[in-house]
């Protein structure tokens, strides 16, 4: 049985406009095979939601680099969760300090990629997910 | 001539002797060399590799075009570049006190940061603005923010640079309305608005209207300026954020320039003298790690833009010539791996913005990968500059590299890749063509993707990163923005709104509504009759954002 190819939304809340993470996660993405959605910059979080709903993703890559992410990640896991897609996993990346991290994660984001990590890292980290989107 | 056929036949039998028998012993090792940017770069130059007959045309000496060398003759001799720290988070009350800190620790000019929905022309209490109040620069709304901000620092004594865009005009406006009230006049304010739209469509983001409308706003600046404020910088044509978001250097030095071109045809166009407003651009460029291929970008930039100004604009002026330069060291090349190595980046951008011959600097902390630099981060960086200054003896000499075989060559190679570029653009009908047809945007992302690949093969070292890791703790002691500010924010602004004179401030948007339906009014005086008035950033912009609509984002991957 061939594998289904999983969809992920790569968005970016917030208003900075560094976009060069984003872009290149979702090339990345997409050079292994993946289905990508960019959403480009300055979303909210009401609009990233209804595209991962209209998209019908497995996950939403969030990308932030303001210091904005610990008001608006979990503002977008809760919308999902209000609009009964909480089993769309959210992963996040940009510049969030360490100290951050367990905070976000009890919020709902499922793992945080910080610079320097290697692309593999977040297939990874999706690979192990694949059995949870496939229920 | 005879000399050079000698040298290339002395270099024929280096490479066929000595260069031979030792590679065959001793591989090299890479099968290729290239710069930070992908030039190709040789084993060893010598007087072959740059025809010194073009010497006088294309180098020549400081001060004197096409001021590869300089734009002044004597340049750090005289005096030597600004110390320019970027700075600004939180409230205008805590920026004011970090700027009188950096101005007490011997800074010589301000730059002031601000936060997002400042520079996207959001009021604090905008839903638009939630999370983002204060933390990448000062919350600005109204007059007032203003005033605190530069409250105790004399405007005719400071030069202040503002990182504003999209609304670059009512800050400015802003900046003149609290110079009134310190008494100092418009003639004697200093200092340089960032005012460049087209690199935010390109690269960073903080649009707010189409080029259309953004680019009639920043001509009625130049034209007001030349007027009203002639000692201030009317733009910094930014090829910074060019370069943050993956460009090549070549690249950088290209697009900005192609930027350049497309705000003098548009000032042309309007009816403005070239000379007029031409000696008032000012331009920005990054500072990376490959030191010798930063020092030709800065020397080719400068011959580009002095050639095009006089051959292609006919400038007359050579002030309308001179590419002069702030510099800000590469935030996309610190690391958040073992921080502590970005004072050594820093310092080696350092010396490729002095070498180059930058005109103001800003360098960055070291902690910036993390988060906003604390003030300890604050001073190793700005001490950074002063060792360089002071110690370092670089300073002593203009131009020190001029004549370095390798660098010259690599001068003229940036110079004609980068005119190449500026060329294809034309051909394309200008730069606001080639950003709607997204191609800029498609060349930086091609380039970003390679180095990013580069590096996860490991074809590319980034020390701490890729190779000579370590396991690390997290780090401590990082600035945190108080969440609460937007709240404190609110209030500050839901008060100035209750005690200014509401029907005076109705009055004066009105007025603006009705002048930016007309495009031949200059909006400037109507902005600032409207910050006279307490009128708020966002009360402003959304007038204009209801006659001109909004820019929407072309997206390539």
């Amino acid at each position: 049985m061939s594998k289904r190819k999983l969809r992920i939304l790569i968005a970016k809340p917030g208003l900075d406009g560094h976009d060069r993470g984003a872009k290149y996660v979702a090339r990345a993405l997409k050079d292994e095979g993946y289905e990508v959605i960019y959403t480009g910059i300055r979303q909210t979080p009401e609009s990233i939601v209804r595209t991962a709903l209209q998209e019908d993703v497995d996950f939403v890559g969030l990308s932030l680099l303001s210091g904005a992410h610990n008001e608006l990640f979990p503002r977008i896991v809760d919308l999902l969760r209000e609009n009964d897609a909480a089993d769309i996993i959210v992963f996040g990346g940009g510049v969030i300090p360490e100290e951050d991290i367990p905070f976000l994660k009890e919020k709902g984001v499922r793992a945080v990629f910080t610079p320097g990590t290697p692309i593999q890292e977040i297939v990874d980290f999706i690979e192990s997910k694949r059995d949870e989107r496939n229920q | 001539m005879e000399e050079y056929k000698k040298i290339k036949e002395a270099r024929r039998k280096w490479e066929e002797k000595t260069v031979d028998k030792v590679i065959s012993r001793f591989p090299e090792r890479k099968e290729i060399f290239v710069t930070g940017s992908d030039i190709p770069v040789d084993r060893a130059y010598s007087p072959e590799s740059f025809d010194e007959e073009r010497w006088l045309d294309e180098v020549g000496f400081p001060g004197e075009y096409p001021f590869t060398r300089g734009v002044q003759p004597t340049m750090y001799r005289g005096r030597f570049w600004t110390m320019r720290q970027y700075a600004g988070f939180g409230t205008a009350e805590e920026s004011n006190r970090r700027y009188k800190y950096l101005l007490e620790q011997g800074q010589t000019g301000l730059s002031v940061a601000f936060d997002l929905p400042t520079q996207i022309g959001y009021d604090s209490d905008d839903a638009m603005s939630v999370g983002e109040v204060g933390k990448v620069g000062v919350a600005i709304d109204t007059l007032k923010d203003m005033e605190i901000l530069f409250e105790g620092i004399p405007l005719d004594k400071v030069s202040t640079s503002m990182t504003i865009n999209a609304p670059a005009s009512v800050l400015l406006a802003m900046y003149i309305v609290v110079g009134e009230k310190q008494g100092v006049s418009r003639d004697q304010l200093r200092g340089t608005i960032q005012n460049d739209i087209l690199k935010e469509y390109i690269a960073r983001g903080t649009y707010i209207f189409p080029p259309e409308p953004s680019m009639r706003l920043i001509t009625n600046i130049f034209e007001f300026c030349s007027k009203e404020v002639p000692k201030w910088n009317t733009i910094s044509i930014s090829g910074y954020h060019i370069r943050e978001a993956g460009s090549t250097a070549v690249q950088e030095v290209a697009f900005t320039i192609a930027d350049g071109m497309e705000y003098v045809k548009t000032a042309v166009r309007a009816g403005l003298d070239v000379d007029q407003f031409a000696d008032r651009l000012s331009f920005f460029f990054n500072a990376h790690n490959d030191l010798l291929e930063e020092v030709a970008k800065y020397r080719a930039a400068r011959r580009i833009w002095a050639t095009l100004m006089k051959e292609k604009f006919l400038a007359k002026s050579s002030k309308s010539m001179m590419l002069r330069f702030h510099t800000q060291t590469g935030g996309s090349t610190l690391t958040a791996q073992q921080p502590d190595n970005n004072i050594v980046r820093v310092a080696i951008q350092t010396l490729a913005a002095v070498l180059g011959g930058t005109q103001s600097l800003h360098t960055n902390s070291r902690d910036e990968a993390l988060a906003l630099p604390t003030e300890d981060s604050v001073r190793i960086a700005l001490r950074t500059q002063q060792i360089v200054a002071h110690e370092s003896g670089v300073a002593n000499t203009v131009d020190p590299l001029a004549g370095s075989y390798y660098v010259e060559a690599l001068t003229s190679r940036i110079y004609n890749e980068a005119m190449d570029y500026i060329e294809k653009i034309e051909e394309m009908g200008g730069m606001v063509k080639a950003i709607e047809k997204g191609y800029i945007q498609k060349e930086i992302q091609d380039a970003a993707y390679r180095y990013q690949k580069d590096v996860e093969k490991g074809d590319r070292i980034v020390v701490g990163v890729n190779k000579f890791t370590i396991k690390e703790e997290a780090p401590r002691d990082l600035l945190k923005v108080d969440p609460a500010l937007r709240d404190l924010q609110v209030k500050k602004l839901a008060r100035t709104k209750a005690e200014r004179d509401n029907e005076a401030v109705k009055k004066a948007l009105k007025a603006l509504e009705d002048a930016a339906a007309k495009p031949d009014v200059n909006l400037m005086p109507l902005i600032i009759d409207a910050v006279r008035e307490y009128a708020s950033l966002g009360e402003i912009c959304n007038i204009l954002r209801e006659v001109y609509g909004e820019y929407k984002e072309s997206i390539v991957l």
